[in-house]
């Protein structure tokens, strides 16, 4: 792996080093307070460089792709969002995704700009978390309340269209499972005016805090060719300056006809990757006002009885409702054989599930492609070299979630 | 059925005054017994009133409840929530927990949020094990409590299958007031009070498992049995 | 992703290339893949990898699925991304399982054996194997560990194969479709006599 300049100042003297070194196997973890989750590291150290870091995950695994072929398909979105805990309309997008490909069902428009409303909601409620934990692990305590106080606003939101904070179900095959009620747009309106200047907050404390910027200027660089190669994605490989985004690149839902822009660094450290984020929040607030603008009139799912629940109006008049409503709830909607693979891009790279049915309500094989999987392998380059204090910061810069790589 | 609701006994026991000439008398009598002017009767007799007077028992139940350390063990989705227990709309600094610590030498509760994997299981008994009495365990969520919806080869259904277990909060995440209203009830517990809830409106008081310190806390010989069989166990 | 035509012409050129290497093309859904010999995955792999105008230089993932009681059993899925032309392509490797075929019956049919004494006498010739793509794709490397631990598939040629999401002792591999589910049955008061002192 080839070594890139960094300020002369961080890297240990050569001649600094005793004749004869010795290598301390370090455990960080599971059970660590700067490890986001229950990740286990094996760290080799030499003094205080690390030469080695193996990470060790499992620890949160929870079997959910083999119970999903336990289940009828719209029993699986729960659990499917349960994977990647922080972005879970991302995950239920994903896997609704791949199943409407199975189906070939059209969503109506409606549903679209719902659906691209939530997930750009979800993306900054996933970012301001990030924030959040990592200004924590670094040492800016108070980002911690103050990220969480805009992030319980956006809960707030998602309170009020499905009902739930956090793992809400709102998306099913088809479309969303309600309409938002009276009350959201001016809500989200007024979200969407205030979130900008917040985001001007944070960056006053900490764009030019001294302290923070020489934690993570120059600090955990891994060239843009090596990240494409370990298959990293989203805003890691963008700070490197790779302009990939899947909104962009294969776009799905509203984003085709909203326009944004993709924030995209330079140099790939610490740095970068915490003002593309920050960037990215910005731009979602932009998506989200252009969506509700622009949200059209119509039904909220797809009016395709044999896959989407019939409304409840519906089943003290026709009986083919009641019937469709009791082979729904019962057994569930049998999809074509096949298999589909549809990705989209999460607040942490790709997320793609896989779903092969065999004709039958229950899939036969889920899958999903989580980002922070593929990223955790990014780790090691991240830190080889450098300090343990700047290992703690990689890890947060990389933003994993264990229950994304360890489903 | 007669289901009878009672309001649960306040924590403080002291009367707050019933009019600003009361508080003005009271502050006089406090003022006169520094001075060493109150004797005999009246002495006792403010020495009641205003000052409490508890066991030792009690006094540090009533500290050791409202200063609980708790113990940063997120796991899964449930340490999102508790984590915006912790900050400013949910505050659980009112409380007196606001200080996790992360080792479990110095933390006195563990709030298991999230599901217990088999591979953490053991680690998660470890961290237990480490901590120092007393110490109380909170299942936060369902999955914690009982396996939640993952009724499958990777996840422990339920944390008390290998650790003792205070308070449940059932919750897919429960949310944060929800967590406070479990963490309040095991306040009551450490106090002596345990909360009943739902024994004393369906009359089932007596049914309860063996929890430590609270007033059923007898258990049968033969479970006190089995308790001693596991910890010579656990410490061999 | 390429469409059908496309995906033609992509067969024929990787016929010419490594003849016998691609079995079948399938596009469905507007989903192209190619179905290749097991055996020859590098080469098709390396052909999309390198091959000036195709440069399949992103996977995104390596993941199997379990097509039981169709035969061969065990799909391997490599999903390649070609970045600069936007498109997909998906392919699959069969695998039979030699342990079915071998009569094996003893390793198959109790894949949750207690110890490892089951496995080790199994042997890793029990096993289906395939080559490792990490040389040609380092991001595969934890890919082809998870499948490994999910279906018990061995990927010669890796750094370092062993279990990443299940503890290291684990014996059986939990994905395929014959190996239960686990967990256990919920206690409802028809079935709470069937165990006694549960409370206990």
């Amino acid at each position: 792996m080839s070594t890139v300049e960094r300020e002369v100042s961080r890297r240990p003297e050569p001649d600094a080093l005793e004749p004869e070194t010795e290598l301390l196997t370090v455990n960080m973890g599971p059970h660590h307070p700067a490890t986001h989750g229950v990740l286990r590291l094996v760290v080799q150290l030499e003094g205080e460089v690390v030469r080695e870091v193996k990470p060790v995950v499992g620890y949160v695994h929870t079997g959910i792709e083999k119970s999903c072929e336990d289940k009828s398909y719209w029993k699986v979105i729960p659990f499917v969002e349960r994977m990647d805990y922080l972005a879970y309309y991302f995950n239920m997008e994903a896997f609704c995704g791949a199943v409407e490909q199975l189906l070939e069902l059209e969503i109506p428009p409606r549903a679209k700009y719902l659906r691209t409303i939530h997930l750009e909601l979800n993306r900054i409620h996933s970012h301001l978390v990030w924030l959040g934990t990592s200004a924590l692990d670094i040492g800016a305590i108070s980002m911690f309340w103050y990220c969480f106080r805009e992030r319980d606003r956006v809960l707030d939101l998602f309170e009020m269209s499905s009902g739930q904070r956090m793992h809400t179900r709102y998306f099913q095959v088809g479309g969303v499972i309600e309409d938002i009620p009276t009350g959201f747009a001016a809500r989200l309106r007024a979200f969407c005016e205030e979130m900008p200047r917040r985001v001007d907050q944070y960056e006053a404390l900490l764009d030019h805090n001294e302290i923070f910027l020489r934690r993570t200027r120059n600090v955990g660089i891994v060239p843009r060719q090596r990240l494409l190669e370990l298959g990293v994605s989203g805003p890691l490989l963008r700070a490197a300056g790779e302009p990939w985004d899947l909104r962009k690149a294969m776009p799905t839902l509203a984003y085709a006809d909203l326009d944004f822009k993709i924030p995209v660094g330079t140099v790939g450290d610490g740095y970068d990757r915490y003002r593309v984020r920050l960037a990215e929040v910005r731009e979602s607030v932009r998506i989200i006002g252009q969506a509700l603008e622009g949200l059209p009139e119509g039904p909220h799912i797809a009016d395709q009885r044999k896959v989407v629940l019939p409304p409840r109006s519906e089943l003290s008049t026709s009986m083919e409702a009641l019937i469709h409503h009791f082979k729904l709830v019962t057994e569930g909607y049998r999809v074509p054989a096949g298999e589909a693979y549809y990705a989209i891009e999460g607040p942490r790279g790709e997320l793609g599930c896989f779903v092969l049915s065999d004709g039958s309500s229950k899939p036969a094989r889920v899958h999903v492609r989580d980002p922070s999987f593929a990223n955790l392998q990014a780790l090691h380059d991240m830190c080889l070299d450098g300090y343990v204090a700047d290992l703690i910061q990689n890890l947060a810069m990389l933003d994993p979630i264990l229950g994304g790589i360890d489903r | 059925m007669e289901i009878e609701r009672t309001k649960i006994r306040a924590l403080s026991p002291l009367e707050q005054p019933r009019s600003p000439e009361e508080l003005r008398a009271r502050q006089l009598r406090a003022r006169e017994m520094l001075r060493g002017d109150l004797e005999g009767a009246e002495l006792e007799g403010h020495v009641e009133e205003r000052v409490m007077t508890t066991t030792l028992e009690r006094a540090l139940n009533t500290a050791r409840a409202n200063s609980l350390f708790p113990m940063t063990f997120g796991l899964a989705c449930c340490a999102i929530e508790m984590m915006s227990m912790v900050t400013a709309r949910y505050d659980i600094a009112r409380f007196g927990a606001e200080a996790f610590r992360a080792s479990p030498r110095q933390a006195d509760m563990i709030i298991l949020s999230g599901r217990v994997s088999i591979k953490m299981a053991p680690v998660v008994r470890r961290v237990y094990d480490q901590m120092l009495e007393p110490k109380w365990a909170i299942a936060m969520g369902a999955c914690s409590s009982s396996g939640g919806m993952f009724a499958n080869y990777a996840v422990v259904q339920g944390a008390d299958k290998f650790m003792p277990v205070d308070v449940h909060i059932p919750g897919c995440p429960p949310r944060p007031e929800a967590l406070l209203h479990g963490f309040n009830k095991l306040q009551r517990l450490i106090q002596g009070n345990p909360d009943p809830g739902w024994r004393r409106r369906y009359n089932a008081i007596g049914t309860e498992e063996w929890a430590r310190g609270g007033p059923q806390s007898s258990p049968s010989p033969e479970a006190a049995e089995a308790y001693e069989r596991a910890r010579e166990l656990a410490n061999a | 992703m390429p469409d059908a035509p496309g995906l033609e012409l992509i067969r024929q050129q990787i016929d010419e290339a490594s003849p016998g290497a691609i079995l079948d093309t399938s596009f469905d859904r507007r989903q192209a893949a190619l179905i290749c010999d097991p055996e020859r995955v590098l080469d098709v792999l390396r052909w999309l990898h390198d091959t000036p105008g195709q440069e399949y230089r992103f996977l995104s993932s390596v993941h199997c699925a379990d097509y039981l009681p169709a035969e061969p059993r065990f799909g391997v899925h490599y999903e390649l991304l070609n970045m600069p032309r936007i498109e997909r392509i998906r392919v699959k490797a069969m695998l039979s399982d030699p342990a079915a075929s071998n009569g094996g019956a003893a390793a198959s049919a109790d894949p949750a054996a207690p110890g490892r004494e089951a496995e080790e006498a199994a042997g890793m010739g029990a096993l289906p194997e395939i080559d490792s793509c990490v040389e040609l794709f380092p991001g595969a490397e934890f890919h082809e560990r998870e499948v490994y631990d999910f279906f018990g598939i061995v990927f010669r040629g890796h750094p370092d194969l062993r279990r990443i999401l299940l503890p290291e002792d684990y014996t059986g591999w939990p994905l395929r479709r014959d190996f239960p589910i686990g967990g256990e049955p919920v206690l409802f008061t028809h079935n709470e006599p069937s165990s006694p002192g549960w409370f206990e």
